[in-house]
């Protein structure tokens, strides 16, 4: 690779790691583990894969062309974005970044698939004492949780 | 008004049975959205249909890939009509109650939990993809609407009765999900999709161990509903599509 395409390739990388999500506005793609690859092709155009959360979350269609637009802004030449399935994402795949920013905004991160059923400290006072409220909330991802110390109600990122 | 037609080879009928369930089922359960009897099963439901509905666009697009005619989704949606679904009956019956809604989502995820684990092994890989994805989501409802069973079931005597009438109605139209025909038969040969013999046993000891926590009495073996796999419909499908199709075919081709 030459001196050009692999700079190109780092400011393509930089660019699509700088996109948020946008129903998580603190969290990047890159954090939530939605980025599978950024390379260049043989054609020479940078290519994204991005591999969805939920089949049918709504952001899905918003992230695409966020970083389509990204990719434009940061100016690396041709450009594309494939949504790969396999293998399907899971919230293992949050790094422990994205863990920390989700804390940061009042949703508490998933815990790791081995251990789905240890406590979840409260986000906002790190109280263990909390409890479920539905396992349903205002986005696929997250379900709605409460805190019995300090009365808080949070939203529990589900894990998957 | 336009309807298109399509030439079904048996793979493309078989992503097509998957996907109109999907669509029909993630339609019905949308009904309740600003309805449902308290604020956390609105979302509860309008999130499952939300995957469910998730489920259907990847499906659709894959049958558009095997079709190779250049339609999209939203094609095989909004424009064809009742006989050219090919959804298990079970999906387009009204949403009725809660305690109806409650009990059919149980039941299909009982079924749908086992049977995407093993299509996640599809020779089909585009399939397979989006089985092992469904698989994960399917868990989750399993989880939230048995709950909801056991909770229906064994709570009043009023919730008893209407979760008992639901499971009545409801149980002479699972024949069809173990349904195999020739084309059910041509894709289990060529391994793209599993038998359904396979997912009985699963399925049976799912619903039994419910039903047992839920204090409902299983129904006894009766004769099975059958037809939406070959698109003979119940009169509901019709009245469905006509909400749920109405804006395309009033405004062929309008986007937002």
């Amino acid at each position: 690779m030459t001196r050009d395409s692999s700079e190109r390739l780092e400011r393509a990388i930089a660019a699509v790691s700088a996109v948020f999500d946008p129903e998580i506005p603190t969290v990047s793609i890159a954090d939530l583990g939605m980025v599978r690859a950024v390379r260049m092709a043989a054609d020479g155009a940078i290519e994204v894969d991005l591999t969805p959360t939920y089949s049918g979350c709504p952001a899905t269609e918003p992230i695409a062309r966020e970083v389509r637009a990204a990719l434009e802004a940061a100016g690396v030449g041709p450009a594309r974005v494939n949504w790969v399935l396999s293998p399907p994402w899971t919230t293992d795949w949050i790094t422990e970044e994205g863990r920390k920013a989700l804390r940061a905004c009042g949703i508490a991160p998933p815990p790791r698939r081995a251990e789905a059923n240890a406590p979840v400290p409260c986000p906002h006072c790190g109280s263990e004492d909390t409890e479920e409220l539905a396992p349903f909330g205002s986005t696929p991802c997250k379900a709605l949780w409460r805190c019995r110390s300090c009365r808080e109600p949070f939203h529990r990122f589900k894990c998957l | 008004m336009t309807t298109i037609h399509i030439e079904e080879t048996p793979h493309l009928c078989a992503v097509l049975r998957l996907a109109d369930t999907s669509l029909v089922l993630a339609h019905r359960l949308s009904e309740w959205c600003g309805h449902a009897p308290m604020l956390e099963e609105d979302l509860a439901l309008a999130n499952i249909a939300l995957d469910l509905l998730g489920q259907a666009r990847l499906l659709y697009q894959h049958a558009a890939e095997l079709e190779g005619k250049g339609r999209t989704e939203d094609d095989f949606a909004y424009l064809r009509d009742a006989p050219q679904f090919r959804n298990y009956l079970i999906a387009e019956l009204p949403r009725g109650d809660f305690a109806f809604t409650i009990v059919r989502q149980t039941l299909v995820s009982a079924f749908f939990h086992p049977f995407w684990q093993r299509a996640a092994g599809s020779r089909d890989a585009t399939l397979a993809a989006i089985a092992a994805k469904a698989e994960k989501e399917v868990a989750y409802h399993l989880r939230h609407c048995g709950a909801w069973l056991v909770r229906l079931g064994d709570g009043t005597e009023e919730s008893h009765r209407r979760t008992l009438a639901a499971l009545d109605a409801l149980w002479p139209y699972t024949g069809e999900l173990f349904e195999v025909d020739a084309v059910g038969r041509a894709m289990i040969d060529a391994g793209v999709l599993p038998d359904p013999e396979t997912i009985r046993p699963v399925f049976e000891a799912t619903v039994d161990r419910l039903l047992r926590e839920a204090t409902l009495p299983k129904p006894p073996a009766t004769w099975m509903h059958s037809g939406g796999l070959r698109g003979v419909h119940t009169e509901h499908l019709g009245h469905m599509l006509a909400v749920m199709q109405h804006l395309q075919r009033a405004y062929p081709g309008a986007v937002w």
